[in-house]
């Protein structure tokens, strides 16, 4: 061996594989303002749509005057429900078995809802026709309340469904119901709290709130008559989702549809759904025989396009004086706004809400879940989660530090003292989930270790010994999170869109001199997919990363995958990835034996290639194996070196984490400052460490934001008072907090790579963590659930209701 | 609407072109002059997705008219590139740091960025986190994106680039 010769570590480090702190592909782009954003797509004739929309929140159309908004200079078409009434369009599905309203049909049922759609030669134009649009309106009485949703005398909302006694989750019981959903065994679940020591109940609500990317949701429509073939451009997360619905509700047959997602500004779950706007601008195109291009603003995009959570969760826990769990009670009121138009697999109206058991060995429980009709945008995506896994997870994270203030103990002990044990893996919980793997003590204690929990607790002893005395007027917090998340959406046996598996894919083809390309049925949308999914193949194969192009988004090229959200990627697409690299290293096995001229059983596989067994200098590179793959296959082998593979995932993954903040609050101004924040995540197998600590910090970032006051409020009257960046708190890098992180490793047993997913751990576990910190601080004054959002205000507030000014 | 001709310097080359008075630079950017890497992600000054330098300044380019910026200097994001094509401090530092991920805030920050080090060359975290306040970013957490500048920054100055407390 020569100087020459690389070492093991070398060959290692020269594949830039998993595990390895790999700078992005991306960025080289992103950084130059190249990236190719869908506002960025420009088509000779191109035109601009965009909507005029209701300032009511509940009114009867009368009549839509078009006339004057056509005399406007650059003014093409205004279409409305009449016209989409032509195509059959004026309606369309949505992913949770509803129907929604694409323009306004009758009437309007929430503010800014679409009304209609103008078409002008640009932008300026479209606007100049909006302002000309004369529509008559007739307030009807609004529902905001989801308390008062299902009164007797409620205003009915929905008239489509009159009569409709059973809608797509079974029956309804009143004319704003959407379903009840039940889970678990409400009889043990009755027994136990007769029998259990100590009970607590609370309503902990989350409030409603919005992903909002940087980037709006946008779409490019062009309609090529002559080959009766429809190109989408569009803010996507799951473009063949889009393909499938649009052929199946346009009736264009699907080999002429061609959705492409070119870069993505952020999406967070907000470019899940099917909007009006990719209708209207895709019958536009139809009807112009022009490309037209639509781009929501973002005071449309806070009030119309999705919004997250707005769940009202009544929980109970059972346990015994000891601080055992022994059962646990969710009613949720479910506000899901004018159209059930929920972002979540077919059969589960309320997502995966049953995870709310959490990390807690908790023998008996039930849930039960009432959606009803607001008159409210519709939504109900996962913002950063899987689906409703963070409203599971603020749920039982609050429940069980008012469980701990009630039985006076301290909320990190009780929790140790219920954690699901290393030994019980597989675990079953109570409400129908098998848990795939997890240490959650050790992972718990770790961060207690680096935070010096004991030492904050006596800390936090002390200065309220301080406060009473009247020696100071600021309160501290220890707020305490421990959560598991489900993602990876799904096994077939329980997940599916609209009758479509919930698997995903991958297709590699290695090119004869040693590169090659991997396109994915993901969508990246900043997680760095075209990082991270280089690097999978890279470990499994052996050619270097910088060697594997990656391509998402065409649903042309791509083979049909689910998308990017809910966490799903890494599980399932990334999983899809090294099948399909498997593949190709078995038959690039048989192509080194044949070459090597030895039996393929006495090969192995090292690093970069094939060695002979006993033999390490007879060796074949995977990089040579490309090249014979194109010219001296063995006889009867098909030449060429490629591979497909469509990924069912046996089970979901669930991630772990435990997070610790601490806070302080001024009692007399309600302002807080977080002192530190301590994120340990479990997501498994770490394929890319710098690119996990993205995401963590990403996450909590806007856990922060919901925890701390981002809220999307409405008025009495149904207005959105929060409905633009000057209201709706999106924290600067003033106010966000400094993030420290660590990890535990416990792989996944069912996945290929042992990987978890770990996009959005943050925002599921963070939530609780800060609010739990604003709880604890005020707990020794006499109060156990102060609601979110804990904005400097709400703090003022909670303080004088506590008496502290009398 | 009448058209207004105008004429500005935008990352050293002369442009021209005939705008509507109301046409917003950030447009006339965008799609007169096809630099798309300027985004839009509010278009109420609060995002800075569209921040340019307008004559040694920072700019929310979505809250100035084209037509005000005739006769000025305009650096974009496209401009911020070292003369031979490779990546300034600031986009290296931004590589290096994984200070963006939808790249969708990228632009603006980079160039806000930008305008920063030329104000204070040496910034301290606090003063790096006010000075970038005007500019959202929802993915990143912000932290790395001021590692980012502080890495500029020290490769600038020729200084040890020591990363911001853990
Ligand atoms: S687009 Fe100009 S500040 Fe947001
Ligand atoms: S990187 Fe996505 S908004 Fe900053």
């Amino acid at each position: 061996m020569n100087d020459m010769t690389p070492t093991r570590e070398q060959r290692t480090a020269a594949l830039e594989g998993m595990g390895c702190k790999r700078k992005r592909v991306e960025d080289i782009r992103f950084t130059q303002g190249k990236g190719n954003y869908v506002d960025d797509v420009k088509l000779p004739g191109m035109l601009h749509g965009d909507f005029v929309r209701s300032p009511h929140a509940h009114a009867r159309v009368k009549a839509i005057h078009s006339e004057e908004a056509l005399k406007v200079p650059g003014v093409l078409a205004v279409i409305t429900a009449e016209t989409l009434k032509t195509v059959n369009l004026a309606w369309m599905p949505t992913l949770a078995g509803d129907v929604q309203m694409v323009l306004a049909d009758g009437k309007v049922l929430f503010q800014n809802q679409e009304v209609a759609f103008v078409v002008a030669t640009d932008r300026y134009a479209a606007d100049d026709g909006i302002a000309k649009v004369e529509v008559e309106y007739e307030p009807l009485p609004v529902l905001v309340d989801p308390f008062k949703a299902m009164d007797p005398d409620a205003p009915v909302l929905r008239e489509d469904l009159a009569g409709k006694t059973t809608g797509a989750h079974g029956p309804r019981k009143h004319h704003n119901h959407i379903f009840e959903w039940t889970v678990g065994d409400k009889d043990l679940t009755d027994a136990a709290f007769r029998k259990a020591d100590v009970t607590i109940k609370e309503l902990i609500s989350y409030h409603r709130v919005h992903p909002s990317p940087l980037e709006t949701c946008q779409c490019v429509c062009s309609f090529d008559k002559i080959r009766g073939e429809l190109t989408i451009w569009g803010t996507f997360q799951a473009p063949h989702v889009i393909r499938t619905v649009v052929a199946l509700i346009a009736k264009i047959p699907e080999h002429k549809i061609h959705v492409i997602s070119p870069d993505i500004g952020g999406g967070f779950g907000n470019k899940v759904g099917a909007y009006p706007g990719y209708i209207c601008a895709a019958v536009a195109s139809i009807v112009t025989g022009k490309p037209v291009k639509w781009v929501e603003d973002r005071i449309e995009n806070l009030t119309a396009t999705s919004f997250a959570r707005d769940y009202h969760m009544t929980a109970e826990l059972a346990a015994t004086k000891e601080g055992k769990v022994t059962g646990l009670r969710v009613h949720v009121l479910a506000d899901h706004g004018a159209f059930d138009a929920c972002a979540d697999p077919s059969k589960w109206p309320a997502g995966f809400f049953n995870i709310v058991t959490g990390s807690y060995d908790i023998p008996v429980a039930h849930l039960a879940v009432d959606g009803i009709y607001t008159n409210k945008a519709p939504g109900g995506v996962a913002y950063r989660c899987s689906f409703r896994v963070t409203e599971a997870a603020y749920c039982i994270e609050r429940a069980m530090d008012i469980l701990a203030q009630k039985l006076n103990m301290d909320p990190a002990e009780l929790r140790l003292k219920n954690f699901v044990r290393p030994e019980q893996f597989p675990y079953h919980s109570a409400l129908g989930w098998e848990y795939d793997s997890g240490d959650y003590a050790t992972a718990m204690k770790k961060v207690m270790e680096t935070v010096k929990y004991a030492g904050l607790r006596q800390e936090q002893a002390d200065k309220r010994a301080a406060f009473k005395r009247g020696e100071t007027r600021e309160i501290m917090g220890v707020g305490v999170s421990f959560f598991t998340e489900i993602v990876g959406a799904g096994p077939s046996k329980n997940c599916d869109i609209l009758g479509i598996a919930m698997f995903d894919s991958c297709e590699i083809r290695l090119h004869p001199t040693g590169a090659g390309i991997a396109r994915v049925g993901s969508k990246s949308q900043g997680q760095g997919h075209e990082t991270t999914w280089a690097q999978i193949i890279a470990t499994e194969i052996g050619i270097p990363a910088d060697n594997i192009m990656v391509e998402e988004g065409n649903t042309d090229t791509a083979p049909y995958g689910l998308g990017t959200y809910g966490s799903r990627s890494t599980p399932v697409a990334g999983a899809a990835i090294a099948m399909a690299a498997r593949k190709i290293k078995a038959k690039a096995q048989m192509i080194a034996a044949y070459k090597l001229e030895v039996h393929e059983d006495d090969l192995e596989w090292d690093i970069d290639g094939f060695r002979v067994k006993g033999l390490p200098e007879k060796t074949m590179s995977m990089k040579d194996i490309c090249w014979a793959a194109y010219n001296s296959v063995p006889p009867g082998m098909e030449p060429g070196l490629e591979a497909v593979s469509y990924y069912d995932p046996p089970n979901m993954t669930y991630p772990f984490g435990a997070y610790i903040c601490v806070m302080d609050i001024d009692v007399d101004t309600g302002v807080y400052k977080v002192r530190r924040f301590m994120a340990l995540d479990d997501c498994g197998t770490r394929i890319n460490p710098m690119i996990i600590e993205g995401q963590v910090h990403g996450g909590l970032t806007e856990a922060f934001a919901i925890a701390m006051g981002q809220e999307i409020r409405y008025d009495d009257a149904g207005n959105v008072v929060t409905g633009s960046f000057m209201d709706f708190f999106m924290p600067t890098a003033v106010e966000t907090p400094h993030w420290e992180t660590d990890f535990t490793v416990t792989p996944s047993p069912h996945h290929p790579i042992g990987a978890k997913g770990v996009g959005e751990s943050p925002n599921v576990g963070g939530v609780p963590a800060f609010s739990n910190a604003v709880n604890d601080a005020f707990s020794f004054l006499g109060s156990t659930h102060i609601q979110m959002p804990h904005d400097y205000w709400r703090n003022w507030k909670a303080a004088k209701s506590l008496g502290v000014f009398a | 609407m009448a058209k207004t001709h105008i004429t500005m310097k935008v990352n050293g080359a002369e442009v021209e072109g005939l705008v509507e008075p109301r046409t917003l630079l950030v447009h006339f950017l965008r799609e007169t002059l096809s630099l798309t890497g300027t985004h839009i992600g509010c278009e109420t000054t609060h995002c800075g997705a569209c921040t340019v330098d307008l004559d040694g300044k920072s700019v929310k380019s979505c809250t100035v008219f084209a037509v005000q910026a005739e006769g000025s200097e305009i650096l974009t994001i496209e401009g911020i590139a070292n003369a031979d094509g490779s990546l300034a401090a600031l986009q290296e530092g931004f590589r290096m740091m994984h200070g963006l991920q939808c790249g969708f805030c990228t632009p603006g920050m980079i160039v806000r960025a930008h305008r920063l080090l030329q104000e204070n060359p040496a910034p301290t975290e606090a003063e790096i986190r006010m000075g970038i306040s005007g500019n959202l970013c929802r993915c990143t957490g912000y932290q790395n994106i001021v590692k980012a500048i502080q890495y500029a920054s020290a490769k600038v100055n020729g200084t040890e680039f020591r990363e911001a407390a853990e």
